[in-house]
């Protein structure tokens, strides 16, 4: 199952610790840590879903290319990482 | 009278109280957020309650509450922008696409005391926001926000066109008046069910002839209401000072702060809440400059209405002084006898006797955007 890490920058404002969720895509797996986590969705994506415009995504260190449907496939042993851009802040 | 003052700054939330020694009359007694983006608060003097929106660069627009006064603090929720139709791109007047998305919270100010727990928010890129459970929940006003009109709206202090000013009537709390930045005064009588432009008399120096007196493209960065008078507004504007004593039915340009200032440029401005021909101003040098005039920090107070003006400087500096007052920057107390003010190099000034003499709290906070009496 997908292995999900948030920047250490996010934690200053939200709790985000590791987990390892279910999911094929980017959508379904971040659907589910914000599942258990609701606060942190709108810290990481934008009130339509979107990943926010200085927030990346990577998937075994390769960006996403879909930031606004979050479509990317993920594999069940990969890494999910979110981060902040150094950009925007 | 209050005793107690919050300022919003680049790096936190700070919270000032009178302390009554001389030496030192107001003192920093509290930070919250430290390091954040702080751009906004509201004391809620209904109920007790501060509100706080930090603005992450990374992270978005967020809102905080605390009801045990700036102790502890809890995320609320903050305003969202519905989806846009499928296919409809809308455009500002530089040909940039309009994003229906929270860019920031730039006004935040409480219902009427007949209704608790009603809170009104402006953002950029020019919603208007109503929640009616403290900040729980908000909904977009849409007939403000679908109004054809609002597509002349440009920006002004940002890209983005943005609300500013968010005045509720205190005799009628379903009467309310916003200030926006570009897109003049708009009022609705009706708690946002139907809206009026209502900016007639202001005029724009920077716009080409035809548009120098089209309501909704005027830049007015400040509008205030007075308490005891709700008639009568002020509105700091780009190119002046307008006043209305007809529920913005119309506007007089009482930029005569030119005969005694070398400048009726600003943001800010406050009205006593008792005495509606009274007025403040931080003026400035204008537009490409944004500096006190000739290094000197000074405040501007009309007490007949706008046709004359009193400069005021004493406990202000006067030399080599770069201090620039947002327009949220300034603020009066209930009683009509306290105002602060801060400025974007991280100065902040009190005064007790309506101006005539200031005392400096800081000059070394981050720089200021907001300050509220509590």
């Amino acid at each position: 199952m997908p292995h999900v890490v948030f920047t250490d920058n996010i934690q200053r404002h939200v709790a985000c610790p590791p987990s390892t969720v279910g999911g094929g895509t980017v959508r379904e797996v971040l659907d589910e840590v914000f599942s258990t986590n609701e606060r942190a969705r709108g810290y990481v994506l934008d009130e339509h879903g979107a990943v926010r415009k200085h927030m990346i995504v990577f998937i075994d260190g390769t960006m996403i290319r879909d930031r606004l449907s979050l479509s990317d496939p993920v594999l069940p042993d990969a890494e999910v990482y979110v981060m902040q851009a150094l950009s925007g802040g | 009278m209050s005793d107690r003052l919050l300022a919003a700054t680049r790096k936190g939330l700070f919270l000032i109280e009178r302390t009554g020694r001389k030496s030192v009359p107001w003192e920093i007694t509290g930070i919250s957020f430290l390091a954040e983006h702080v751009i906004m608060t509201l004391p809620d003097r209904r109920d007790g309650s501060i509100y706080a929106s930090l603005y992450h660069g990374h992270f978005g627009s967020k809102l905080h509450r605390s009801t045990d006064q700036g102790n502890t603090w809890t995320e609320i929720a903050v305003p969202s922008y519905p989806k846009q139709p499928e296919g409809e791109v809308q455009k500002d007047m530089w040909g940039r696409t309009i994003e229906w998305k929270l860019d920031r919270i730039w006004a935040l100010e409480a219902g009427g005391r007949d209704e608790p727990g009603v809170l009104w928010c402006g953002t950029l890129p020019g919603g208007l926001f109503k929640s009616t459970d403290h900040g729980s929940s908000w909904s977009l006003v849409e007939s403000l926000w679908n109004d054809p009109r609002r597509m002349e709206w440009m920006g002004g202090g940002a890209d983005l066109p943005g609300i500013h000013s968010v005045c509720v009537d205190p005799r009628e709390s379903q009467r309310v008046t916003i200030g926006v930045s570009c897109g003049g005064v708009w009022v609705t009588n009706d708690g946002g069910t139907t809206w009026d432009c209502q900016a007639n008399g202001i005029w724009s120096a920077y716009t080409p002839p035809e548009q120098k007196e089209n309501p909704n493209v005027q830049d007015v960065h400040r509008v205030v209401q007075c308490r005891s008078n709700p008639d009568a507004l002020w509105a700091q504007h780009h190119n002046g000072i307008f006043r209305s004593t007809d529920r913005c039915a119309s506007w007089q340009d009482v930029s005569h702060l030119k005969s005694v200032s070398p400048t009726s440029f600003g943001f800010a401005v406050a009205v006593h809440p008792g005495e509606a021909n009274t007025a403040w101003f931080v003026p400035g040098v204008k537009d490409e400059h944004r500096l006190p005039a000739d290094g000197k920090v000074v405040v501007a107070r009309t007490r007949d209405g706008g046709a004359t003006y009193d400069i005021l400087r004493n406990g202000l500096p006067q030399d080599h002084a770069y201090d620039l007052t947002y327009r949220h920057g300034l603020d009066i107390d209930e009683s009509g006898d306290r105002l602060a003010f801060g400025s974007t190099t991280g100065s902040l000034w009190v005064t007790e006797d309506q101006g005539d003499s200031w005392q400096t709290v800081s000059q070394h906070l981050p720089p200021i955007y907001c300050v509220r009496f509590v």
